[in-house]
């Protein structure tokens, strides 16, 4: 029975786990999920997601939210298949697992804003602002760790890399010039993961 | 004999209680070496070598350096899986793939709120700076909603992730026992009857009771 993939195809975390399933060359059904309906609000959904908010994965009985725990369950279950997105050796996967929670934790939550920003459009230009320095300074450290490694966990592609897809989709598309100005590293190691076909594959059903 | 595990940062940040408890838990001994944060030394080069975004903890043993709280337990629940609290990250990948997800979410829905409001509410009365009270309102809203959830879901379940106390439940103690102890809100937790009784357990575990102690000192 193919897996379920419940979200939405503007959703960053749905696309997190896309990216994931395409690497992993897996079989999928992609629900789409009616926000404006507020269908992510009605009982069965909260079944699936307790927090109202996609995506959402289906596999046989087992649910999971959260799009960086499925990644990691797909990436696990689906080991020797498609892309290996995981470090083998512990201390390698402990330095993957510093650079997954360190877009979860500094990249993630100024790149919301400065999306929520663009979809809603009603922001005082400040608020952006703040929120666009933040990213810049994470940008930097970025920067300086790509210079000793060719991706965040090391000398391949892992899930700490492709956790942030959906944001430097939107970095690229909006504000290229300016994000990667005087940062070669990340434009070089963005160009890099951008063109990977399973992300070209989601970035074709993204509206940005 | 010198331990080789040491952990960089005061006992009173959040993110470094976070790991304290964990290596409390699986019965790592460490040595803890301050940082003033008063006197910037967390943004001097020798501490940006170790955490390149100049913040605590950074965290060193024999094999490496690493950084970011969530991180560092998860490296230290797989390194000493058998001793101390076993389970703390499962034992078989259903489970794994649980506490996964509420890690998850204690990282992107609990820790955002509860964070601003420790902030405001503990932090910034200490050092006398003006406190935001849209802020602790929009907070408290979103907080409010988070657990809600929390409460549904421990209705159900012991702890977070299952039967088993795990990096989930562990990862919450930090903001939650600022929010209950050093602030008028803690009725947002006590007044929730599954989340208080899931408090009651997890806060009263010998090694977050030593890390208060540590806080305290």
């Amino acid at each position: 029975m193919a897996l379920k993939l419940y979200g939405t195809v503007s959703s960053d975390g749905t696309q997190r786990v896309q990216a994931c399933l395409h690497e992993k060359e897996v079989d999928f059904e992609f629900i789409s999920v009616n926000i404006s309906a507020g269908e992510h609000k009605t009982p069965r959904f909260i079944a699936r997601n307790p927090f109202g908010e996609v995506p959402a994965l289906e596999d046989g009985d087992v649910t999971l939210f959260e799009s960086r725990a499925i990644t990691q369950y797909i990436a696990n279950k689906y080991e020797g298949k498609g892309t290996d997105l995981i470090m083998k050796d512990p201390i390698q996967l402990a330095i993957q697992t510093v650079w997954m929670d360190t877009e979860n934790q500094r990249f993630d939550q100024p790149f919301s804003k400065l999306i929520e920003a663009a979809i809603e459009g009603d922001r005082s230009g400040q608020d952006v602002r703040q929120y666009e320095k933040k990213l810049e300074s994470v940008l930097d450290v970025y920067e300086q760790r790509l210079t000793e490694s060719k991706y965040l966990a090391g000398d391949r592609f892992t899930l700490a890399d492709l956790h942030h897809l959906p944001g430097m989709h939107f970095l690229r598309s909006t504000k290229a010039k300016g994000w990667f100005q005087g940062r070669p590293h990340v434009r070089a190691w963005a160009a890099d993961i951008l063109s990977r076909p399973a992300w070209v594959k989601v970035a074709a059903m993204s509206p940005w | 004999m010198a331990t080789s595990v040491t952990v960089y940062g005061p006992p009173l940040s959040t993110a470094v209680s976070r790991v304290l408890v964990c290596l409390l838990e699986k019965d790592v001994p460490f040595q803890l070496v301050p940082v003033s944060m008063a006197k910037m030394e967390h943004k001097k080069p020798d501490f940006i070598k170790m955490q390149p975004f100049g913040q605590v903890p950074a965290f060193q043993d024999d094999d490496i350096t690493l950084f970011e709280s969530r991180a560092i337990c998860r490296y230290i629940a797989e390194k000493y899986p058998t001793q101390g609290t076993a389970g703390l990250y499962g034992t078989n990948p259903l489970v794994k793939a649980s506490i996964d997800q509420w890690l998850e979410a204690e990282s992107q829905s609990f820790n955002p709120p509860s964070s601003v409001l420790t902030f405001q509410l503990v932090f910034a009365p200490r050092m006398k700076l003006k406190q935001d009270e849209a802020l602790i309102k929009l907070n408290e809203g979103k907080l409010v909603k988070v657990l809600d959830v929390y409460e549904n879901r421990l209705g159900s379940s012991r702890y977070l992730a299952g039967d088993e106390f795990s990096l989930a439940d562990l990862s919450h103690l930090p903001n939650t026992q600022f929010l209950v102890d050093k602030t008028d809100r803690a009725e947002l937790f006590t007044s929730r009857k599954n989340v208080s009784r899931w408090w009651s357990e997890i806060s009263t575990r010998p090694a977050w009771k030593k890390v208060v102690e540590m806080q305290n000192a």
